[in-house]
């Protein structure tokens, strides 16, 4: 296995820009996500590690070695796509054993190879069953195998998850992180969603219009979005933004929101006067009637433990997730309270977020450097 | 809208009964969505409502009117599909204006025009209702597919997971929208899905699907609460219910014949073990964001459960875990109430 190094990765496809002077490094043996909406530049930036696209700038280096322009074959990774195909015709050890076949490996060889993979996978006891009358998960898994046997440098997957059902994407997202725990291959995986990249990942990259937005631990990330994209990207339902206006102090430790006065973390940078962000996380979110900052029920989804209550207040939609057995009517009007430590404050012309005493030494704004 | 219902609905294709012996109805009004897996029969029995598959057995009555052996135009109903089906040579108003210039509908020009503005911004489109239908992004697309069905006031609507193909956050956008404009036009729906989130906060009664057959029908509170069996109490909860041998922990105090016991969150206390008696470990707290999942092992099991964002819960910790109030089930699987 090998460290990825990605350095001023450009790609243009005439005058579009997919992918703009991406750096990132991947530790030996992480799990790394690349994270963002379609079109994003993610899938575009996993096919010139691979070798499938040429970059228009920049260098790959896989494990030390300057891979930029080699072929894909000659990179020593194995590329897994979304849709699984299996040779039909074969069994599961000659589906798993076929690369190393194509290799040139010697019989023996081969054959202790996809015995150890399949244990590892836990699939041994299919190992001579057709792969025709295999269950879904099963056939993912024979799939998998057939990438880990080869023990590349590093395994690229595209969105692999993509098509499944919501019960069993579950399923093999936690399969997936469990292998890797156990194999610690390097792994970079594409995808747009987030509860995926948030499950799996030792580091995330959010991109949006081929700029890395943030990069940084799934914890990091969610707690502390570098951008408004980032913010509102990550998390089900996402972070709520309520306007406010005026200058900004350092030391300031208090924002007026919708004529409330509201604590927030100290901030640490002067501005003039501008239109600015409060963030707030649905699960940060309280009802007290004492509060100054109204709003009316608008609607209540419930989740077992919890609901997400949406509330009407005079700058649009606040979402909260609250306890599921907290009674609430449609159309009830509430007072709203934040858990100060957990605010993130934004500039909305560029939608950076602002320094404050809790995200001090975070980056702020998208990390080109 | 009007009442729905099936009565002993089956329907087999070759040797694979999709449907069997299916008995549900749906009031005027109602919003009920079908959980299940794939290849549980779910989009079947929206084809048999619909008239576009006949039942092998079985009666299909749409505001008192036995429908079974009518054909698909005449019962008044409306579909939407998983894949937007738009006519692409048609701008966004054409596509929605098209189910009301049917020649027997007789509208006037006006009132197809206030029709379909109300219903664009219902669906939140009315600001590219000039756009070709081609010209949209997928999320678009779709709303303007619902808009569609929405704009004919039919005894039903039926919906073949009609957000499956968005992304997250439109996701949950239109979830909410969806609810509400039921709600607001009070019109009778019948949503099928395999994403337990939709069925939990969309429906009025949840129906639990299994091969082909009606596991469980009540309200989203209902069957999170009080699942019937095993198959339902595993198909919603997230992070999913917790299934132990009756044995595993202390003080269990089970009825007679328990096997299996269903642990969710709210039916545990975990605290770090003082000193001495454990029950098991923490395996690792996953941080998911807005949740996060403590993931522990007692004996040979393991056990996820939501735990606070700011926990201080860390990985090979000790604890003590104990039971409130769990669910049982007997060897069969079937709920133990008592």
């Amino acid at each position: 296995m090998a460290e990825i190094r990605v350095q001023n990765l450009r790609k243009e496809f005439g005058a579009f820009v997919a992918v703009q002077d991406s750096n990132f490094v991947v530790n030996d043996g992480e799990f790394f996500v690349m994270l963002g909406p379609s079109g994003c530049g993610k899938t575009t930036t996993l096919r010139m590690i691979a070798g499938l696209e040429l970059p228009t700038g920049g260098q790959i280096l896989l494990g030390g070695d300057d891979v930029t322009m080699l072929r894909a074959r000659e990179r020593d990774i194995a590329f897994v796509f979304q849709l699984f195909a299996l040779y039909p015709h074969m069994n599961v050890r000659k589906n798993m054993g076929f690369p190393l076949l194509a290799q040139g490996m010697p019989k023996a060889e081969i054959r202790q190879r996809v015995e150890e993979t399949a244990k590892l996978l836990r699939i041994d006891h299919l190992l001579d069953k057709p792969v025709s009358g295999l269950a879904g998960g099963d056939r993912q898994r024979v799939a998998l195998g057939r990438a880990i046997v080869r023990r590349p440098k590093c395994f690229l997957m595209d969105e692999p998850l993509g098509t499944l059902d919501a019960e069993f994407r579950d399923l093999m997202v936690h399969e997936l992180r469990e292998l890797h725990n156990r194999i610690h291959a390097t792994t970079v995986y594409v995808t747009h969603d987030q509860l995926e990249a948030m499950s799996m990942a030792d580091k995330i990259a959010v991109m949006n219009h081929g700029v890395i937005e943030q990069f940084g631990s799934p914890k990091e990330i969610y707690d502390h979005p570098a951008t408004m994209f980032v913010a509102d990207f990550i998390g089900s339902p996402p972070m709520n933004f309520l306007k406010f206006g005026g200058g900004l102090q350092k030391g300031a430790k208090e924002i007026v929101v919708q004529g409330a006065s509201v604590a927030v973390p100290e901030i640490r940078e002067d501005f003039a006067p501008a239109d600015f962000a409060l963030g707030v996380r649905p699960e940060h979110i309280r009802f007290d009637d004492a509060s100054k900052l109204r709003g009316s029920i608008y609607g209540t989804e419930y989740l077992g433990t919890t609901q997400i209550v949406a509330v009407e207040t005079a700058d649009g939609m606040v979402k909260a997730r609250v306890p599921a057995d907290i009674p609430l009517r449609m159309g009830e009007p509430v007072g709203l309270t934040f858990n100060a430590p957990r605010l993130s404050l934004f500039e909305r012309a560029s939608g950076r977020a602002i320094r404050t005493g809790v995200r001090e030494g975070a980056q702020g704004g998208p990390a080109h450097g | 809208m009007a009442d729905v219902s099936l009565r002993g609905v089956s329907k087999a294709f070759g040797d694979t009964q999709a449907v069997d012996d299916l008995t549900l109805s749906i009031k005027d009004g109602e919003f009920v969505v079908l959980l299940g897996p794939t290849g549980a029969g779910k989009t079947t029995t929206l084809r048999l409502i619909a008239g576009l598959e006949r039942p092998d057995s079985g009666s299909i009555v749409i505001g008192g009117r036995d429908v079974t052996q009518l054909a698909p135009a005449v019962r008044d109903v409306a579909f939407v599909f998983q894949q937007y089906s738009l006519y692409p040579h048609l701008t966004v108003y054409e596509n929605l204006a098209f189910p009301l210039r049917s020649p027997a509908r007789k509208w006037s020009e006006t009132q197809i025009n206030s029709r379909v503005l109300e219903v664009a911004k219902l669906v939140r489109i009315d600001h590219k209702l000039e756009n070709k239908s081609t010209r949209l992004s997928g999320g678009e697309m779709q709303r303007v597919a619902i808009g569609r069905a929405l704009v004919r006031k039919p005894a039903i609507y039926l919906m073949d997971e009609p957000l499956s193909s968005l992304d997250a956050k439109l996701r949950g956008d239109l979830r909410l929208e969806l609810k509400r404009i039921q709600a607001e036009l009070f019109s009778t729906m019948l949503y099928v899905t395999h994403d337990q989130i939709e069925a939990m906060t969309m429906a009025d009664r949840i129906g639990i699907l299994a091969d082909g057959r009606l596991v469980q029908l009540g309200t989203p509170r209902e069957i999170y609460m009080e699942p019937a069996n095993l198959h339902v109490a595993a198909r919603l909860g997230q992070p999913a219910i917790n299934l132990l041998p009756a044995d595993l922990l202390p003080e269990a105090a089970a009825p007679a014949g328990t096997k299996t016991i269903g642990a969710r969150t709210e039916h545990l206390t975990i605290r770090k073990a003082a000193n001495g008696h454990a029950d098991g470990t923490v395996d690792w707290v996953e941080h998911l964001g807005d949740q996060n999942h403590l993931h522990l092992t007692v004996g040979n099991r393991k056990l996820v459960t939501l735990t606070d964002p700011d926990t201080l819960f860390e990985k090979g910790d000790r604890v003590t875990i104990r039971l409130k109030a769990p669910l049982y089930f007997d060897g069969a699987g079937n709920r133990i109430t008592g």
